[in-house]
C-alpha cells in the first residue's frame, strides 16, 4: 500500500485511479495502482524508464485504447465517474482531459488552423462570429505564451516554428479545446534548456486554471514545477506525497535511492 | 577478367540510357518524313483524322479526344476507388484483413490487358446495354470502366504507402484533442499524404493513356470527336495497332502516321511521368 | 450499440459527437466498400471467363493448332510460342538486369551520373508498351534484320521488362544488411568478390521473386508483339530462335476480335490457360517470399 502522506482532500480530487491494473497481452505494465490528482495542482510522476509512467498517463485520457492488446482493470474516475464505463465515448473524455506529447507534434497546417482545429470539430465555434473566433485564437496563444511571437503570422505554417515554439503551439492548441485537466508526457525532453524553462514557467501559470499531471524523468524539473510527486517502479506506486517531502525526506528506501540518483 | 565484369556491369546500367535515346531517335527519325509534309499545327489542332483515305486529313484531335474519353472515364472509377481502398487498408483494416486484401489487389494488377479487353467486350458492354439501350458494341464507356479497374491497384498501393508514411504522432495529436477517427483521417492523414496521392493519380493517368489492348478490343476503331461515351472511339494507341495490323504499305504517309502519333504519345506520357516525379520531390511532405 | 452515459453524467455528450460518430461510420463503410469492391470485381471477372471458356477446356484445346473452325482451334502454337519467347526474354533480361542493379547499388558513386541513370530507368518503366514495340520494330526487325523472329521478340520484351527487373533486383540487393558486406571486406575480399559471394546469395530470394513477377508481366504483353509482327495464324511450334512465332495474348486477342461468337469461347478458354500459368508463377513467387521471410527469422 503506497504511502499517502498529505494527500489532497477528496473534494479536491479531479482525477483518480482506483486499483488500476493495465496489461498489454500478458505483460503487466501497471499493477494495482491507486493515485489521485488535485485540482489546480501539478502532480509529477517520476520513475526509471519502463516503470509504467507513460502507460499510466495515457490511461488517464484513454489514449491507450488504440492498442489492441490493452486491458484495464479498476476504475479511472473523473469527478467520480469511471471514464472507462460503458457508453462513455473516449472523444468526450479527451476533450476534457487534454494531452501534450514528448515530441511536439503540430499539424502541417497554419498556426491558426492548428489552434482552432479542436474547437472547429467539437462544435465550440458554432454561433461564434469572426471576432469571437479571433478572440479564442488570441487568448489561447496568449495563455500559452506564444502570442507575441506569432501574432503577425498566424497564417504561416506551424512547421516554421522552433522546437520550443512548436511545443507552446501544441499547448495553445490543447488550451483552445477548453479542457479541465492537462496531461504532459515529458513535454520538455526534446527541447533546449531555454525553451524548457519557458515551458516550466508556463506550467506554473497554467496551474492556476487547470489541473496538471506531468510525467518527467528530469528530477530537478519535478522538484521545481510540481506540488505533488508520485514515484513509480516496475508498474507499482512506491510513494506519493508532497514534492518537498518526497525529495528531502522520502519514506521509502527505493524512493530515496532514486531521487538521490543512485539508479534510474 | 575483373575489368570485363565491371565493364559488363557498367554497360548494363547504361543500357537504360541507350534505350531512352533509341526510342527518341527512332520516333523522331521516322516522324520527320511525316512532319515535312504535314505542318505541325495542322496535325496538332486539326479535327479530322482520315489518314488512309483517298482524300486524307491529318488532324490528330479525334485520337486525342478518344484517349481523353478513356482517361476521364477511368479516372472517375480508378482514382476514387483506389484512394478509398488505400484509406481502408491504411487506417481501418485489421492486419488480418490487410493480409487478405493486398494479395487480391496484386492479383487484379497482374491480369493482362487483353483479358480486361475481352471482359469489357463480353460482359461490361452487354451489362451496360440494360441501362443504356442505345449503346454500341464498341463504346468508350466500357473501355473506360475496365481501364479504371486496371489502374485501381496502382493507385491503391501508392496511396497506401503515402498514407502510412504520415507519422503516428500526428494522428495521436488529433485523437488527443477529442477527434473521431474520420476527422483524424480526413483532416490530418489524407492532407498529410497529399503529394504522394497526387503523384499516384498522375502516374495512373499516364498508364491509362498508354493502355492499348483493352481499348482496342472494347472501344473500336472509329476516330471521332464526340462526347458521347456510348459510341466507339479510337485512341492514339488503338490507332497505332490498327495500322500495324493492316496492310498499309511502308513508306506511305499513311504508314508514317504511326510514328507521328507514337511520338505524341511518348511526349505526353513522358511529360506526365516527369511531372509526377517533380511533385514527389518538391512537395514531399516533411513532417519535421 | 453502446448506450449513452447516464443523463446526469458530466461526460455527457456536448451535443455534436453523436452526429460526428455517425458521419464516421458512414465514411468507414464507404472506404471498406471501395476495398471489397476489388474482390467483387475479381470474382465476377473470374466467374464470367471461366463460364464462357468452360466448354473448350479440354486436352484437345491445348494440343491443337489454330483453325478456321472455332471448335477445332487450339492453343498449342501459342503456348509453345510463349514458352520459347519467355525463356529467351528472361535469358537476356536476367543477367543484364541484375548486372545493372549490382552496378547501381554496389559500385556506382552516388552523384549526378547515377541519378541520371535512375531517372532514366524510372521513366522507362512508365513508357507505354506499344512504344517498345516500335523501338523493337525499327531496331531489331529492321536494323538488325532479324525479321519476325523469336529473337527479335525476345530482345524487345527484354527491353520492356528490364526496368522492372532492375528496380526489384535493386530492392533485394539493398535489403542485404551492410554488416554482411563489412564482414566480407574485413576479411580482405574485393568489392566484386563480396558482391558475388556474399550479397548476391543473400539477395537471391528477393531477386528470384522479382524475376518471376517480371515474367508474369511480360507474358501478358500484347501490343509490342503486334508491332514486331508476331503472327496470329501459326500452325507450327517454333524450333529455333529465328523462327516465326505467336504468343498466347496474341492468340487471345485474335480470337476475341473475331465477330463470330464461337470464337469468344476460344478466347475465354485461352484466357483461362493464360491465367492458370500466371497464377502458378505468382504462387511460386509468394511461396518464395514466404520461405525467405521465414528463414530471416
Amino acid at each position: 500500500m503506497a504511502d499517502q502522506r498529505a494527500t489532497p482532500p477528496p473534494e479536491d480530487e479531479v482525477l483518480a485511479m482506483r486499483n488500476c491494473t493495465i496489461r498489454y497481452g500478458s505483460h503487466v505494465a501497471v499493477r494495482d495502482l491507486s493515485l489521485s490528482f488535485a485540482r489546480h495542482r501539478v502532480t509529477a510522476i517520476i520513475g526509471p524508464s519502463g516503470c509504467g509512467k507513460s502507460t499510466l498517463l495515457r490511461a488517464l485520457n484513454r489514449m491507450n485504447d488504440s492498442i489492441a492488446s490493452m486491458r484495464l482493470e479498476g476504475r479511472v474516475e473523473y469527478h467520480g465517474e469511471d471514464i472507462y464505463g460503458p457508453g462513455i465515448d473516449p472523444a468526450e473524455v479527451r476533450r476534457r482531459i487534454g494531452m501534450v506529447f514528448q515530441k511536439p507534434n503540430p499539424f502541417p497546417k497554419s498556426i491558426r488552423e492548428n489552434v482552432l482545429w479542436g474547437p472547429k470539430r467539437n462544435g465550440m465555434l458554432k454561433g461564434k462570429n469572426a471576432a469571437a473566433i479571433a478572440d479564442l485564437l488570441e487568448s489561447s496563444l496568449q495563455r500559452a505564451g506564444l502570442w507575441e511571437e506569432v501574432k503577425d503570422r498566424l497564417g504561416a505554417s506551424a512547421l516554421a516554428l522552433s522546437g520550443g515554439q512548436r511545443q507552446r503551439l501544441c499547448i495553445a492548441r490543447a488550451l483552445a479545446n477548453d479542457p479541465e485537466v492537462f496531461l504532459m508526457d515529458e513535454p520538455c525532453s526534446a527541447l533546449d534548456p531555454i525553451a524548457t524553462s519557458r515551458i516550466e514557467d508556463l506550467i506554473k501559470e497554467l496551474e492556476r486554471t487547470y489541473t496538471i499531471v506531468i510525467v518527467t524523468h528530469n528530477l530537478q524539473q519535478a522538484s521545481r514545477v510540481s506540488d505533488y510527486t508520485a514515484f513509480m517502479l516496475n508498474g507499482e506506486l512506491v510513494e506519493y506525497g508532497e514534492t518537498k517531502g518526497i525529495f528531502t525526506n522520502p519514506a521509502k528506501e527505493k524512493t530515496e535511492e532514486y531521487v538521490s540518483g543512485r539508479f534510474g | 577478367m575483373g575489368k570485363l565484369i565491371i565493364g559488363f556491369l557498367v554497360a548494363s546500367a547504361f543500357l537504360s540510357v541507350f534505350t531512352t535515346f533509341g526510342i527518341i531517335v527512332v520516333l523522331v527519325r521516322e516522324s520527320i518524313p511525316f512532319f515535312s509534309t504535314i505542318p505541325l499545327d495542322e496535325f496538332l489542332f486539326g479535327t479530322k483524322w482520315f489518314p488512309l483515305a483517298a482524300q486524307p486529313s491529318f488532324g490528330v484531335l479525334p485520337l486525342v479526344a478518344g484517349t481523353a474519353h478513356i482517361v476521364i472515364g477511368s479516372a472517375f472509377i480508378g482514382l476514387p476507388l483506389g484512394l478509398g481502398s488505400a484509406i481502408y487498408l491504411s487506417e481501418y483494416a485489421s492486419p488480418r484483413m490487410r493480409s487478405i486484401l493486398k494479395p487480391f489487389l496484386e492479383l487484379l494488377a497482374g491480369i493482362p490487358t487483353v483479358v480486361y479487353g475481352f471482359f469489357a467486350l463480353t460482359f461490361v458492354t452487354p451489362l451496360l446495354r440494360n441501362v443504356f439501350p442505345s449503346i454500341q458494341v464498341f463504346n468508350s464507356l466500357s473501355a473506360a470502366i475496365v481501364v479504371g479497374i486496371m489502374i485501381l491497384p496502382t493507385v491503391a498501393s501508392l496511396c497506401e504507402d503515402a498514407l502510412r508514411a504520415v507519422p503516428r504522432q500526428l494522428r495521436d495529436g488529433g485523437y488527443a484533442l477529442g477527434a473521431t477517427k474520420y476527422e483524424v483521417t480526413s483532416s490530418i492523414v489524407v492532407p498529410g499524404a497529399l503529394s504522394g496521392i497526387m503523384a499516384s493519380f498522375i502516374l495512373a493517368i499516364s498508364r491509362a493513356i498508354g493502355e492499348t489492348m483493352a481499348v482496342t478490343l472494347a472501344a473500336g476503331g472509329t476516330a471521332n470527336l464526340s462526347f458521347n461515351m456510348l459510341d466507339g472511339v479510337q485512341t492514339m494507341t488503338a490507332f497505332i495497332v490498327s495500322v500495324s495490323l493492316g496492310d498499309t504499305p511502308r513508306g506511305t504517309i499513311g504508314y508514317q502516321t504511326i510514328f507521328a502519333v507514337a511520338l505524341l504519345l511518348f511526349v505526353i506520357t513522358l511529360g506526365l511521368n516527369l511531372l509526377s516525379n517533380r511533385i514527389l520531390k518538391r512537395y514531399r511532405e516533411s513532417y519535421e | 450499440m453502446t448506450p449513452g452515459p447516464p443523463t446526469n453524467s458530466i461526460l455527457m455528450s456536448t451535443g455534436n459527437l453523436a452526429r460526428r460518430r455517425l458521419a464516421g461510420r458512414c465514411f468507414s463503410f464507404l472506404v471498406a466498400g471501395c476495398a471489397y469492391c476489388t474482390i467483387a470485381i475479381l470474382a465476377v471477372l473470374i466467374i464470367q471467363i471461366l463460364g464462357k471458356g468452360f466448354p473448350l477446356l479440354t486436352w484437345d484445346f491445348i494440343s491443337s493448332f489454330p483453325s478456321r473452325k472455332a471448335e477445332d482451334a487450339g492453343i498449342k502454337a501459342a503456348l509453345w510460342g510463349t514458352f520459347w519467347l519467355m525463356s529467351l526474354t528472361m535469358a537476356i533480361a536476367t543477367p543484364v538486369g541484375i548486372a545493372a542493379a549490382i552496378y547501381l547499388e554496389e559500385f556506382a558513386r552516388k552523384g549526378k551520373l547515377s541519378t541520371f541513370i535512375e531517372v532514366n530507368i524510372s521513366n522507362l518503366a512508365g513508357v507505354p508498351s506499344i512504344i517498345y514495340g516500335i523501338l523493337g520494330l525499327a531496331l531489331f526487325v529492321r536494323a538488325f534484320q532479324l525479321d519476325r523472329s523469336l529473337i527479335a521478340g525476345a530482345l524487345t520484351m527484354a527491353l520492356l521488362i528490364l526496368p522492372v527487373v532492375i528496380i526489384s533486383a535493386r530492392e533485394a540487393i539493398r535489403s542485404v544488411p551492410s554488416s554482411l558486406r563489412e564482414a566480407s571486406f574485413g576479411l580482405g575480399a574485393t568489392r566484386w568478390q563480396t558482391t558475388w559471394n556474399v550479397v548476391l546469395p543473400s539477395a537471391f530470394p528477393g531477386i528470384m521473386t522479382g524475376l518471376i513477377l517480371s515474367t508474369s508481366r511480360a507474358i501478358g504483353e500484347t501490343a509490342p508483339l503486334i508491332m514486331i509482327g508476331a503472327l496470329t495464324y501459326i500452325a507450327f511450334t517454333p524450333r529455333g530462335p529465328m523462327d516465326a512465332y505467336t504468343a498466347m495474348p496474341i492468340q487471345v486477342y485474335d480470337w476475341a476480335s473475331r465477330p463470330q461468337p464461337e470464337f469468344q469461347v476460344n478466347a475465354a478458354a485461352g484466357i483461362v490457360v493464360l491465367m492458370a500459368i500466371l497464377l502458378m508463377l505468382n504462387g511460386v513467387a509468394i511461396w518464395l517470399r514466404h520461405r525467405s521471410s521465414k528463414k530471416a527469422h
